[in-house]
């Protein structure tokens, strides 16, 4: 999945400040991923508790692999303190996706959707007329990563099954704990 | 101690009218509405009797207006400490006559009895008049109060009754110096109508005379509210959420200012909810914490009192109680709270429950409980009532003492902090917030050892028996009753019904009857082993207490074997149990 | 002699307990931008203390690392209260939802308001009562229907910051959990506000209220700055429609001071004052 990339010159702040940007984007998607896989365990939906735990894991190497780029024993800012054009940071899912009896499949148009607006995120700035030119290429290389990424999450979706129209339907009530 | 020489000749000048005869003990009534300021002469008699050495104590009665109404001081002085009711008053005086009949009940008189009127007010109420051997002596209150400019008729009042006790003037005008701190003319004009009142006594026959008080004790006067409040702040107490209801109030309002000045913090809650659960967020915080309140309030904060219990937070309920079911009679006491206290928290919720049984007493049971609660790391409620809280007595000093127990605290950075581990004595170290590396989170759901929610029969059974474990380990000592006397004859009794037991034992003496007193002073948890030892021999059981179904005897049934015969002598509020029924009780007993 | 501790950054502040809510919920989120905010604080865990009532959202404090009080329905505000008076070295955060605070712990919310302790008190609002299954609380719109209030309950739901604003409450703030970065500026900001700052947190409950999926769409930041003028700030407020977010109103309150501080006197001097 990952291709060797060419060295880009790690030169200069705007560099840096992309790459703090890409890091954020890849740790926060992870960190997302992990807690929709713990959340899913937690309601008994291990299928896809696995299914996510697995797209935590690579993004998790993506974040990885840009720490070791840079040379950064860690991240230098927190993750959060960063802006985004929009509330959260484009491949990460919102919260609110999520449904205790949801299929595989379900889990894969999340991710499909994530990484569609990593591309657009990337696409942007590689795009962009203000970002320096190392800064636009390796935005560029990203973004053809993330297509990538698009074309084996569609590949991925046809080997899973595609949900019964009914795959919502809970006949208990629901229980009161508190 | 009391000698009951001076009982027995006290008691029999009451019942053999008027002689010259020293008495161990005086009891007088004044009586007036409407601004006659009965309550001020009351309490300057008593500091009077307490300069000049004498123990004592008043109470007090009310029609339910808020200003004005019609009002009762009632004073008892005493050669010997005592905070009980004698069983009749020697003197009733009053400024006026107006709706005495709502209090005649509580002023009881027997022949040789003196009542006192002003003839400007008319007879004295025919329920006065016309009891046998009670003698009718007029005095012009206002007429004389006018002899003076600025004088006022509960003074001349006050004048009469100090010299029918033959307390000495200048003990008089000590207090009444005391107690009108302006001084200046209102002063003066008072203790001239005093004299005045003196002057105009000693033309009346005869006297109360009190025979010579024992010295060299140091003594305070203080009323079971303040006794209460001032044991909470030895216990250590230093937070406290107020929520005002009859008869705590007076409990709050001490310990408010007294907080403030050695370092502790009071917060008005706006109701006994958000008072309950203040105190468990501020002792979650480390800061042992208490409130005061009533019946009333007390069902309102069972809820969180089971907080208290799951969750492990010391917190103490002073319950001062009242007459009731429901509003009840605000302003009278009672001893049925005890059912509430016990068994008022949903599922089973072991917690501490203890009675003071004097005036003096609120001080040491409450520091107690609140001691016990911090070591135990549970709830207490303290069963006061309105007769001992507002009782303003002359007592001996209570002992000093300092806190023994204190709260398990938990180190920091202790490995492996588990607050809810199961220990053998049931108490596991209780982390304060501010330490490092023991973050827990109390719950009110049952839990497992972390302290993390289960519904695990094996974590709820381990977790109820450490709760239990704890109270069921202690080892309270001595402290769980008050007990005296020998004999196959017991009383077993708590509270304030305590000390007409004392004297009623007194009088029996007098009369060759040995009796034994057992006053409970821990209600919860149980001590049957201590009881059993403490009855052993006994033959027969009288339970005294102030509830009307009869609520002590039903827990004494349901955790104690009471041997041989065992009868009931209750009664509800508002009327306080006399001497004189327990000891005519005795003297039937003993004869059968 | 100790390094320095390093700093804390927002995954200290989570406990390792897997939170039970529904896939979905907004206070996943909530609990994020929590974290985040005593992270930005540069606090400790030790010195923060979470008070919660119960219902979904007062599960929270278990799901930290700080220390946390789980009391009983409604009484979180007092509890809290409690616990910053006689600990004003704390930091206290006081969470609930909208049934927990304003339905049962309605008259505490007022007091609270009007006292000023200074303490910050997070709602997950999602306009319904979660944990018991559905019914409608007291920012539940009048139309929707339920099991309890088929066809609705038909009253005028509750405005929460209209009554913080004229109880007292000195900072009024609402968030989003679909923006947790936003509503970890809002907390943060909250609890360096003396006195009483009241933050909402609009939290959508996919189960009992899915159409509150098109929340995301409906918010906004507010169109005006934040006031410190409370005549101002209620004439915002009693026409706002719910989803202006931001801080709404900054006050200028003194926080409550209680009667005490330091001790002046000893115990044995009060005694004496009973001593004949």
């Amino acid at each position: 999945m990952k291709r060797a990339r060419k060295h880009a010159p790690k030169s200069g702040k705007a560099y840096a400040d992309f790459m703090a940007q890409a890091y954020a984007m890849e740790i926060d998607a992870s960190e997302r991923y992990a807690e929709f896989a713990d959340q899913m365990e937690v309601h008994n939906n291990l299928e896809v508790a696995e299914l996510f735990r697995k797209l935590s894991g690579i993004e998790g190497l993506h974040a990885k692999r840009i720490l070791k780029e840079m040379g950064w024993p860690q991240m230098p800012e927190p993750v959060y303190a960063l802006q985004w054009a929009s509330a959260e940071p484009p491949e990460t899912a919102p919260v609110t996706e999520l449904h205790y009896l949801m299929q595989p499949y379900h889990a894969l148009e999340i991710a499909l959707r994530n990484e569609r607006r990593a591309e657009k995120f990337l696409g942007g700035i590689a795009r962009s007329r203000t970002a320096p030119a190392e800064v636009a290429k390796l935005a560029a290389q990203m973004a053809a990563e993330e297509r990538e990424h698009i074309r084996l999450i569609r590949d991925w979706m046809t080997r899973v099954p595609k949900p019964d129209p009914d795959w919502s339907r809970d006949p208990d009530p629901p229980f009161l704990s508190d | 101690m009391i000698q009951s020489k001076e009982f027995a000749d006290g008691y029999a000048s009451i019942t053999l009218g008027m002689n010259q005869t020293r008495l161990s003990s005086v009891s007088v009534a004044l009586a007036g509405s409407g601004g006659a300021g009965v309550m001020t002469a009351g309490n300057m008699l008593l500091e009077a009797a307490a300069h000049a050495g004498y123990y004592g104590l008043m109470t007090r009665t009310s029609g339910p207006q808020i200003r004005g109404g019609e009002a009762a001081a009632m004073v008892r002085v005493s050669t010997f400490a005592s905070d009980g009711q004698d069983d009749r008053f020697h003197v009733l005086a009053a400024v006026d006559w107006q709706n005495i009949g709502r209090f005649a009940q509580e002023i009881p008189l027997a022949p040789g009895s003196l009542v006192i009127g002003d003839p400007a007010q008319g007879e004295p109420p025919e329920h006065f008049r016309k009891q046998a051997g009670v003698r009718y002596a007029p005095v012009p209150f206002k007429q004389l109060a006018r002899q003076v400019a600025g004088g006022w008729p509960n003074m001349v009042a006050l004048g009469v009754l100090g010299a029918l006790m033959a307390l000495p003037e200048e003990a008089l005008e000590h207090a009444m110096k005391k107690v009108n701190r302006k001084g200046g003319d209102a002063l003066a004009a008072s203790l001239a109508a005093m004299r005045l009142g003196s002057a105009e006594a000693r033309k009346l026959e005869g006297g109360f005379a009190l025979g010579a008080p024992l010295t060299g004790r140091a003594r305070w006067l203080i009323t079971g509210n303040e006794a209460a409040g001032l044991g909470a702040l030895r216990g250590g107490v230093r937070f406290v959420a107020a929520y005002p209801i009859t008869p705590a109030t007076e409990l709050l309002e001490w310990i408010s200012p007294a907080l403030a000045r050695i370092g502790g913090t009071l917060v008005q809650a706006e109701d006994e909810l958000a008072s309950i659960n203040m105190l468990l967020g501020a002792s979650y915080g480390g800061v042992p914490s208490l409130t005061a309140t009533s019946g009333p309030g007390l069902a309102l904060m069972s809820e969180a009192l089971g907080l208290g219990v799951c969750a492990e937070i010391p917190v103490v309920v002073v319950d001062v109680m009242r007459t009731g079911p429901s509003t009840g009679i605000a302003t009278k006491t009672e001893q049925a709270d005890l059912n509430i206290a016990l068994y008022g928290l949903h599922g089973d919720a072991p917690h501490l429950v203890v009675a003071p049984n004097s005036v003096s007493d609120c001080l040491a049971a409450t520091q107690w409980a609140v001691e016990l609660a911090e070591a135990l790391q549970a709830p207490a409620i303290v069963l006061s009532d309105q007769y001992l809280g507002q009782a303003r007595a002359i007592v001996d000093r209570p002992e000093g003492g300092t806190s023994e127990r204190a709260r398990l605290v938990a180190p920091a950075n202790a490995p492996g902090y588990r607050r809810y581990a199961i220990t053998g004595s049931g108490v596991s170290p209780m982390a304060i917030p501010g330490t490092a590396g023991t973050t827990y989170t109390a719950d009110g759901l049952e839990h497992d050892e972390r302290g993390t929610p289960s519904s695990q029969m094996g974590d709820h059974l381990a977790q109820m028996e450490k709760r239990q474990r704890k109270l069921a380990g202690l080892d309270c000592g001595e402290r769980w009753a008050s007990t005296e006397g020998e004999g196959d004859i017991a009383v077993v009794t708590w509270g304030s019904c305590t000390e007409p037991v004392r004297e009623a034992f007194q009088r029996a003496r007098a009369d060759g009857v040995k009796a034994r007193l057992v006053s409970l002073r821990l209600l919860s948890p149980a001590q049957p082993e201590r009881l059993r030892r403490a009855l052993e021999g006994v033959k027969r059981v009288l339970v005294v207490e102030q509830s009307f179904s009869g609520q002590f005897q039903r827990y004494l049934r349901a955790e104690y074997e009471l041997p041989g015969e065992v009868q009931s002598l209750r009664r509800p509020g508002p009327l306080p149990i006399r001497p004189d029924e327990i000891h005519r009780k005795l003297l039937e007993w003993s004869a059968a | 002699m100790n390094a320095p501790a390093p700093a804390l950054v927002a995954p200290d502040f989570k406990s390792d307990y897997k939170p039970v809510w529904c896939p979905g919920c907004g206070d996943f989120s909530v609990l994020a931008a929590i974290t985040r905010a005593l992270a930005m604080l540069a606090l400790r865990p030790e010195n923060v203390a979470i008070v919660s009532g119960i219902g979904c959202s007062s599960r929270v404090p278990a799901y930290t690392t700080c220390y946390g009080f789980h009391g009983v329905h409604g009484r979180a505000l007092a509890a809290g209260t409690g616990l910053k008076v006689a600990r004003p070295d704390l930091t206290v955060l006081v969470a609930g939802g909208d049934g927990d605070g304003y339905s049962i712990g309605g008259n505490h919310f007022l007091h609270a308001c009007r006292r000023n302790v200074d303490l910050t008190y997070i709602v997950m609002d999602n306009h319904v009562y979660g944990m018991t299954k559905g019914q409608p609380s007291p920012t539940t719109e009048p139309h929707w229907s339920s099991k309890l209030s088929p066809g609705g309950t038909g009253l005028r739901e509750f405005h929460p910051l209209v009554i913080a604003l004229a109880s007292g409450a000195n900072f009024i703030a609402r968030g989003f959990s679909g923006d947790p970065n936003g509503a970890a500026k809002l907390i943060a900001e909250a609890i360096r506000h003396p006195g009483f700052s009241f933050v909402e947190i609009l939290s959508p409950c996919v189960i009992f209220r899915p159409d509150q999926r098109s929340w995301k769409d409906a918010v906004r930041p507010a169109p005006v700055a934040p006031t410190d003028e409370a005549a101002r700030a209620a004439r915002r407020l009693m026409t706002d429609d719910g989803f202006n977010l931001g801080v709404l109103y900054s006050g200028r309150r003194k926080p409550y001071q209680p009667l005490t501080g330091k001790a002046t006197q000893r115990l044995s001097d009060l005694e004496e004052e009973f001593a004949l």
